[in-house]
This record gives C-alpha cells, structure tokens and sequence, in this order.
C-alpha cells in the first residue's frame, strides 16, 4: 500500500523531447523510477536517452504499459497534452507546466475527473515515494525513505522543508508538491485521506501558503477524519494585501485568505504550527522521538 | 492580472451585446466638450475619472454636467488629479439615465468548488461585501454545457424581475459568461446592473484578464496596470518582481521560499523592501537580469536564498557572479548568500572563487543580511 505511486508506477513523459522533459526523465530514472516512454508529437520512432518516444499517448500506453504520465508541454499545449492522457486512459497525470490559464483548467479538471483521471498540478513539483518511484521534479537529493506524509502548495519551499526532514534524521513515505495555481487537479482535502489509510505513514506535513481556502478546508478535514499528528507551515505571514506574490494564487484580497485565519483553522484542528520552514523538520523530530519513546 | 477601466470594459460589453449607456472616452477637456456639442453624448451627463480604484463617488471622482462647458470644466477638474495615488489620464463621459433599481451580477472562479460561480443580488450599487449572504443567489456553472437557461430563470427570479426585464437578463447574463469565457476574465462584474424604463443597462464595469492567458489575448498586453515601472521591465523578463516598503532585496526561487524568506527576515527585524522571483529557470544570463535589476531597486543590502532544483545552484551562482562584475562601485550593495540543493557543491565553489561565502543555516543568513542592511554587519 502507497500513495498514488509504487514499484508499478510506469511513467510516460510528454515532451521528453525538451530540455527539461530530459533531464527530468534521467533524473526520475535514478530515482528508481520505471520511466517507460517519451511523446512528442512528430518525433515517433526516436529514443532519449534510451527511451523510446511516441506520437501519441495512446502509442505509448498500448506499446509500453504506460499508467503514469509527467507533462513538460508549454501552456499553450497543454490542455491538449493532458485531454491526449486522459483519453489514452493515464489514471495520473502529473501536471509541472505553469501559467495555464485557469479557463483551460476548468476545463482540463472536470474532464479528467469525469474519466476517472487525477491530475496533481499545475504548476507544481509532482509526486515522490522514495525507493518506489518519483514523477514530477523534485530533486532527489532531498529524500530519504522514512515515515513522515508531506503535501505542499510549494514548490523549492517544499523541497527546504524535505531536505530539513533528512537532516534530522528522518525520512519521507510519499511527498506530493499539489502547485500554487487557483485551480489545482488535486487539493490537500484530496490528497488527506491517502495518507489517513497509508500505513507506511505515522506523521504528517502540511505546507500552505496565503490565497484561497485550501488550508482552511484541511483544518476542517483535519478536524473532522485526520487521526495521525500534523505539523503545519503557512508562508506569507508578512505579505501585503493585494499584491501578489509570485503564484497566482498567492495574493491576499478582500481580507481572504491570509495567514492568520489558516494558522488560526489549522491550531483549532490540532496541528503543531510552525513559525518558519526550518521550525518544521525540529517539531517533526520532537514528535517523532516522542512516539519512539512510548 | 490585467484591470480593465469602465470604458474599456464597457467597451467589451457593447460587443458582447450587454447594454450600456452612450458614453465616450476621452483625455482632454476639449475633446470632452466636442463630445457633448457634437450630441454622441447626450445632456445631462455624467463625467467619471478612468481609475481602478474604488469608491470614485465619494472622491470627486464622478461629477455631473447639463452643458458642454460644465462637461467641459468638470473633465478639466478630474483629468491629471489623482485618486488613491492613481492619475487620472482619461475621463469617461455618459448619458445620464432615470435608475429604477439597482441590481448586481457577476461571473468569477469559485477555486474550491473549480468552478465558475453567478451570483445575483438585488442589493446592487454597493460593495458586494457589505451585502447580507442571504440576500445573494449563487450558482455554479459547469463548463461544459456553459451557462443555461434555467440558470438565467433562477438569476432572472432572485433579481425579482418578470417578463421583458427578465428577458432583457436572460440575453445579458448569456453575453456576459460568454464575455468570461472567451476573454479569460478572472472577474466581470456589473454593479450597479439598472433597470431604467422597461430595459436594463451596465452602468458599471469591472473585468480583469488574467495574465496566463495572454498567449491567446495579445490585445491586453499594451494596456497599464499598476505595476511599477521596475516591475514592468521584470514582466517583460518574465521575473516575478514585487516592491515592497522596506530596504532588503530577496532574491529567492519559487513563489512558496520567496515569501517564507520575507517572514523569516521580519522575525528577525528586517524590512523586505524587493522581492524577486526567479522561478525555474537554467538560464544564467536570466539570474543576471534578475541580478542587475535588483541593482536599479537600490536595496541597502541583498539576500540571495536559492533552493535548487530546476533552478540549479551552479547557474545561479555564475549569474550572480557575472552580473556583480557589471554594476558599477557605486551601487553595490553587503550580499548574503544562501545556495542548497541541486548542483550545490558546484554552486559553492563559483561563490567562494568570486570571495562569497554560502551561509547553509537560514536563521544565520538572514541574521547576517539584516545586520548588513542595518550597517551593523
């Protein structure tokens, strides 16, 4: 039992062609991953770095058993490139482009939900189980295997704050970076109930940042189902209403969404809130000798 | 995001067919008073400053004229002030119209449910904010068929309007999702919607493009907003550029750091006066822009916090390096550097030939650039 990834996880990469969907495709290789084959439209036939690139989806799911997809397509493809998955029958599609507009989001959303597709993303560093399989971007310097869930808007922010649980000796079951976008295929109140039900995780990390009501709505689910202990971190305390701040989804506007009504949601939940990212993996360890000791 | 001004916006409604007032757009009085004396628009009417901010009427922002020269005299009084620290460069001027009710709808994204959401409330002509929840119809509208008919019944009810008032919404409400649709709007708002005789009008419009879309809608990208000018020129870089009150710059990757780097530099006193998004990017030459531009932002001192992933370490640190050997004596500035991740090793190294060091602890480093932009380093 794992979240959403394991041993066979067998990943197709869109756009393996690129400069990124190559060096991405290696890296999720020497991360253990089975990366089973490359599309991009016009280049069937070819290979990267060994692995065989297709037409079409639907190629390489037919010729490879592909059950996973990692899209590197610039945003203006992009819809197409995951409708393509969905249809070809990928049951996830991880989504690293940013700036899609959301109008195609709505769309690309609603579409893969009513075929039975999960999209992490967009705009996000997708998913990684270490020693299982890894698709998305992270890099694999950070992890260890171990038990600590994370789940993150972020994206480098998560990756500081995996690297932080490494270095107190700790290791992650599964992290998912779900993007910093206004429309994400995946939300922390999606993603929860994976980790409740995964017995390989004891503990989890919630990274959330200002905008929206995506924290809030965990605190709640938190509140309501979560049983396992939750160390939480909201960035953007000290940002100014109206401006936003770097993720489209990061702005503080009309008083919604800022720091202190999701720090306030998720302490009334129970989580242990952290002041800074590097407070995180130092509450995690406490918590984790303190389960050690009983 | 782009905001679109009344009349730019009330220029999209006309060709989604969503009634609006004869009006003309203008930058001088002259023009102001032709407009008037030359019947486009008809007497009395209304002059309004072509501002995003709120709150325009209590301003001095609207005014009223039943001559060319009182139009010609109230443009002249609006035109060049400024309202909420925005200038005004073009006056709106409008029929004034007989208003009934007034009424409010709206498209925008509900991000929870990921849909789009109507909502229609018969309390128009103020902020939507201050309206009690229970006096709101809201609906969500599923892309796929779009907005339906009955939805615009349910819309046409809530309003409290029958027969050719219902109508006259049933045609608006469909222009205006269209309008949402098509043009990649985050927002389309009318407040107040009026009813005026037996017909409705648009008497107000706010709409807002959103950015990410622009590779289909390269009309909106001439038009200003309310960025700076530093932050115009980072746009056109592609560099998420944001000046804020205080003297440090942050340059950091990734939306999430950047903004945990400005919290963690106000714990410890300091004030974030710039804060620059790299973004992914294995670009050197993009870290120099990004660099250089900083130089222009004259921070008091810089704190470089890059975790590396797409973003590798040893890209960043020959930007960096090769932008710090062009900004000239005078306008350098105390650099605090922190590189971790991808490519980390390589990235220490370039630093440490170029006599920066890499501070691996975040409470240290922004110790040391707060100590730095205060002259206590």
């Amino acid at each position: 039992m794992t979240v959403l990834v394991d041993a066979d996880t067998r990943v197709v990469v869109q756009g393996i062609t690129g400069h990124q969907g190559t060096g991405h495709a290696r890296a999720m290789r020497e991360f253990g991953t089975k990366v089973v084959a490359g599309v991009t439209p016009g280049k069937g036939g070819s290979a990267v770095e060994g692995v065989p690139v297709f037409d079409t989806v639907r190629d390489a799911v037919e010729r490879t058993g592909a059950n996973a997809s990692c899209l590197f397509v610039p945003a203006p493809f992009a819809k197409d490139a995951l409708l393509e998955a969905v249809d070809a029958g990928i049951a996830l599609c991880v989504l690293v482009t940013e700036h899609i507009p959301f109008h195609d989001m709505l769309v690309m959303y609603h579409y893969a939900r009513a075929h039975g597709s999960r999209i992490i993303g967009p705009n996000c560093p997708g998913i990684a189980s270490p020693g299982k399989a890894k698709v998305g971007i992270i890099p694999n310097v950070v992890f260890r295997p171990g038990r600590v869930g994370v789940i993150s808007r972020s994206g480098t922010l998560t990756y500081e704050i995996v690297n932080g649980i490494k270095e107190h000796g700790l290791g992650q079951s599964t992290c998912i970076g779900l993007g910093g976008d206004p429309i994400v295929g995946t939300s922390f109140v999606d993603a929860l109930p994976w980790f409740e039900s995964d017995p390989e995780t004891d503990l989890m990390v919630v990274v959330g940042e200002i905008g929206g009501t995506a924290e809030e709505d965990a605190a709640e689910y938190i509140a309501r189902h979560f049983t396992k202990p939750v160390v939480a971190y909201i960035a953007g305390r000290s940002a100014p209403p109206g401006k936003r701040m770097g993720h489209a989804g990061a702005i503080i506007s009309r008083g919604k969404g800022t720091a202190a009504t999701k720090i306030a949601a998720l302490e009334k939940a129970g989580a242990k809130v952290a002041r800074f990212p590097y407070e995180v993996p130092e509450i995690v360890a406490e918590l984790a000798a303190k389960a050690a000791r009983r | 995001m782009v905001k679109l001004t009344e009349g730019r916006g009330k220029e999209l409604f006309r060709k989604y067919g969503i009634p609006v007032p004869n009006g003309v757009t203008v930058a001088s009085a002259e023009e102001a008073e032709a407009v008037v004396r030359s019947a486009k628009v008809p007497l009395p009417c209304v002059v309004k400053a072509q501002v995003l901010v709120g709150g325009r009427g209590k301003g001095g922002a609207v005014r009223f004229a039943s001559t060319p020269e009182e139009a010609r005299a109230a443009a002249a009084a609006i035109l060049g002030s400024e309202f909420q620290g925005e200038k005004v460069r073009e006056v709106l001027l409008e029929e004034k119209v007989a208003i009934a009710r007034e009424l409010y709808v709206s498209f925008a994204l509900d991000r929870t449910a990921r849909l789009p959401m109507l909502m229609a409330s018969a309390k128009g002509g103020v902020e939507i904010e201050s309206v009690d929840d229970a006096q709101i119809d809201r609906q969500l509208i599923d892309p796929f068929p779009g907005l339906v008919a009955y939805e615009r019944r349910r819309a046409a009810k809530a309003l409290g309007l029958s027969g050719p008032l219902a109508a006259d919404l049933d045609r608006l409400l469909a222009g205006l999702y269209r309008l949402f649709d098509r043009e990649d709007a985050e927002l389309v708002e009318i407040n107040p919607l009026a009813v005026v005789g037996e017909k409705l009008l648009a008497l107000d419009a706010k709409v807002s493009i959103e950015d990410d879309a622009s590779f289909r809608h390269p009309e909106y990208a001439t038009i200003r907003d309310d960025r700076t000018p530093l932050e115009e020129i980072a746009r056109e870089k592609e560099i998420a550029f944001v000046q804020l009150d205080g003297n440090i710059g942050v340059i950091a990757n990734g939306a999430g750091l950047t903004m945990a780097t400005l919290d963690v530099l106000k714990e410890f006193g300091g004030a974030p006066g710039v804060f620059l998004d790299l973004g992914g990017t294995d670009d050197p030459k993009k870290v120099s822009e990004a660099f250089l531009l900083m130089a222009k932002a004259k921070p008091r001192a810089v704190f470089l916090n890059i975790f590396g992933g797409v973003t590798k370490c040893d890209t960043v640190a020959s930007g960096l390096v090769a932008a710090m050997g062009t900004v000239p004596a005078s306008e350098r500035f105390p650099l605090v550097a922190r590189i971790r991740g991808n490519n980390e090793a390589e990235g220490i190294a370039i630093l440490r030939a170029a006599g920066i060091t890499s501070v691996p602890d975040l409470r240290a480093s922004a110790q040391a650039v707060v100590a730095a932009a205060k002259g206590t380093a």
